[in-house]
């Protein structure tokens, strides 16, 4: 591999590896912070990116379809915990599986139902719609460096919520003893289904920045959700610094594996999470 | 008095049993088709576009197959090959199908085809490619109204061959049906003078396609030659186009890089030649009046997978009429099958002795939202049906 391709390599595990953050941070969040294990994070991904397909459609541009997407995702999953997973916190770890994998086929039947099964495009904001041109023949896109910008400025806007503003010191103890946030008075039920509804509107955003460059179809959130659960045990659960490195890890090997080893280029990932849970089993960067 | 009502009675009730009964057992004399295809996931479009052809050449026919009713057993085959034997008995042992239709995901369909051949149930298969259905895994139960593997990109390797491409790369996604392509293509393009240089692998269905592109650029190939279907074919060429390469190395690929998927890749795809037996643009008259029926029908336009469907029942209908309408003379409906000039929207064609279609492939260019013929690149090619010992 010649510099200049190994250069652009490293910009596409970069940009890959961000990419792949956006999407599991939302999990990371749900996981760490209230230990719920849910399944259903790859559908909140897929209505995300559906959601930029119809708002697309009916307003003409995908900023719009952000704009209005995310305050829906909000509610969405405010009435989601409210409804349903407020009842799972004292329950065991497997009835939340059940109840979030009934979720992953419920939602798909109402995608099929209401959207149908077809391939679908979104098409890239017209602003950002251009190439840079890295050598004679290969340019990178623009888009795909504006989503890893705002990836880098969400990192950082989550980790200044959570460890800076008191809504996330709140949301930090009520993790470590639920009884005694809820004893000094504070309202730990308000607090849940505000990080509740926050990952899911990370996983939706995710899906929306997303959709121009990886298209809406049918099943995708199963692909996002197995790599999604990787880097949130890579990076330790609850960490968004952790899945940020861990998602970069990932970037690089899956990356730099489809280059160099191919034919293993499918299970470098998972050799990578089994190395990192044999020297460190609660992941890279625990509680940050 | 009384006595003989009630003897009256008691008969003329006899009577009405026996008359409902007979009734009844010859309204039963139905052909059982079992469908057995994705309803589900990424491959719904295509289950659904293959049910669609399939009833609508029933509904021509006057809703009937061989001249019997059509009763239908539909399981949804999630496209997971690890369900697929039992779904497949199910239709088979459970249901009682007289033919079992299916599927799209070739490692489905391969499980199918094991139970079709033990069970000695007649199939056909409406789209799944793998050459193994009727190569070394053909039997005389297992039919095929689409196409192999190989035929479409072979087709492709000839032509690429003859108008002096000289190097191509190739990427594909490492499973049977990607793998396959790649070598049907390369079997014509190096047989033809040209040399493959690079073939590139990702495992299925990953659709992070960058490292690959960045490879193509700096090994500068002459062309690029893919399989990918569905969304990730749409994935790719998008940033394929993206990446800037589209105008300095041209891509190639079988029909399913584009069929079905034009409006995801939002125009990138505009310009973009690949190989497959079906088109837009043909103008003969059953495929324009085809096309019509369907659009009205199901309120959207036809595919090739929609066409794979309608001629397997037209297929099938063959073999029933062989045999005087009776799915149980196996033997006959085979033969019919097997001895059928199918008159299909893609043009005519007939089934090699391994029970796959000998047909047309055309070459088709993307223009909007239509892949419109250029020319027919390999008349009547023939999968050579390597390993089947029939």
């Amino acid at each position: 591999m010649d510099f200049a391709s190994f250069l652009i390599q490293m910009l596409n595990s970069l940009q890959y590896g961000l990419l792949l953050f956006l999407v599991a941070s939302g999990l990371t969040l749900v996981f760490g912070i209230m230990g719920i294990i849910n399944l259903a994070h790859g559908s909140f991904y897929m209505i995300g990116a559906y959601l930029a397909f119809v708002l697309t459609s009916m307003t003409g541009s995908l900023v719009m379809a952000i704009v209005l997407g995310i305050p829906l995702a909000l509610v969405f999953g405010a009435f989601l915990e409210w409804a349903l997973f407020s009842h799972l916190y004292k329950r065991d770890h497997l009835e939340q599986v059940l109840l979030t994998y009934g979720l992953i086929l419920i939602f798909e039947q109402l995608r099929s139902l209401l959207v149908g099964d077809d391939v679908h495009g979104v098409a890239i904001p017209a602003f950002l719609d251009a190439s840079i041109q890295l050598t004679e023949v290969m340019s990178y896109p623009v888009y795909r460096l504006a989503i890893s910008a705002v990836c880098v400025v969400l990192a950082v806007a989550l980790y200044f919520v959570i460890q800076r503003t008191r809504l996330g010191m709140m949301i930090r103890a009520g993790n470590d003893d639920r009884t005694m946030v809820e004893s000094l008075g504070i309202n730990i039920n308000m607090i849940y289904r505000i990080v509740f509804a926050l990952g899911v509107a990370l996983a939706a955003l995710a899906g929306m920045l997303a959709s121009p460059i990886s298209s809406v179809f049918p099943n995708m959130g199963s692909h996002v959700l197995i790599i999604s659960f990787v880097i949130v045990v890579i990076g330790g659960i609850g960490s968004v610094w952790g899945a940020l490195v861990a998602a970069l890890i990932v970037g690089f090997a899956d990356t730099f594996g489809k280059v160099l080893v191919p034919e293993l280029s499918g299970i470098v990932v998972y050799v990578v999470m089994a190395v990192v849970l044999l020297w460190r089993p609660e992941g890279i960067l625990k509680k940050g | 008095m009384e006595r003989t009502f009630k003897i009256a009675g008691n008969i003329a009730l006899t009577l009405a049993l026996a008359a409902a009964g007979m009734g009844a057992a010859q309204a039963s004399e139905k052909v059982k088709v079992g469908l057995m295809l994705p309803y589900t996931g990424t491959y719904a479009a295509l289950g659904n576009a293959i049910t669609n052809g399939f009833k609508q050449y029933v509904a021509e026919n006057g809703g009937k197959l061989g001249g019997r009713e059509v009763e239908y057993a539909v399981v949804d085959d999630e496209s997971n090959p690890a369900k697929a034997t039992e779904n497949a008995k199910k239709l088979v042992s459970r249901d009682k199908v007289d033919v079992l239709v299916g599927t799209v995901h070739s490692g489905v369909a391969l499980a199918m085809a094991k139970v079709a051949r033990d069970t000695k149930t007649l199939m056909i298969v409406p789209n799944a490619g793998a050459n193994d259905l009727t190569g070394p895994l053909c039997s005389p139960y297992v039919f095929r109204s689409s196409f192999s593997a190989w035929q479409p990109s072979y087709a492709m390797g000839e032509a690429l061959a003859k108008k002096g491409v000289k190097n191509i790369a190739t990427v594909t996604w490492k499973y049977s049906f990607g793998e396959e392509s790649v070598a049907g293509f390369k079997e014509a393009f190096e047989k033809g003078g040209g040399k493959v240089v690079k073939e590139m692998t990702l495992p299925f269905p990953n659709v992070e396609f960058q490292p690959f592109l960045t490879e193509i650029a700096s090994a500068k190939p002459d062309a690029v030659f893919v399989f990918f279907a569905g969304a990730g074919a749409a994935k790719f060429v998008s940033d394929y186009a993206a990446a800037g390469l589209k105008n300095s190395i041209p891509l190639y690929g079988p029909g399913f890089l584009t069929d079905g998927n034009l409006d995801a890749m939002g125009g990138a795809g505009e310009g973009l030649m690949t190989t497959l037996h079906y088109a837009d643009g043909l103008n003969n008259g059953k495929d324009t009046a085809f096309r019509t029926k369907y659009a009205t029908t199901y309120k959207m336009q036809p595919d090739v997978y929609a066409v794979q469907g309608y001629d397997a029942a037209q297929m099938f209908e063959a073999g029933l009429k062989a045999a005087g309408g009776d799915p149980s003379k196996k033997e006959e409906v085979i033969k019919g099958m097997a001895s059928a000039k199918i008159d299909s929207p893609r043009g005519t064609f007939t089934l090699s002795p391994a029970h796959n279609p000998v047909q047309d492939i055309y070459m088709r260019t993307v223009k909007g939202s239509e892949n419109v013929v250029t020319e027919v690149v390999s008349k009547g090619l023939e999968d050579p049906a390597r390993g089947c010992k029939m």
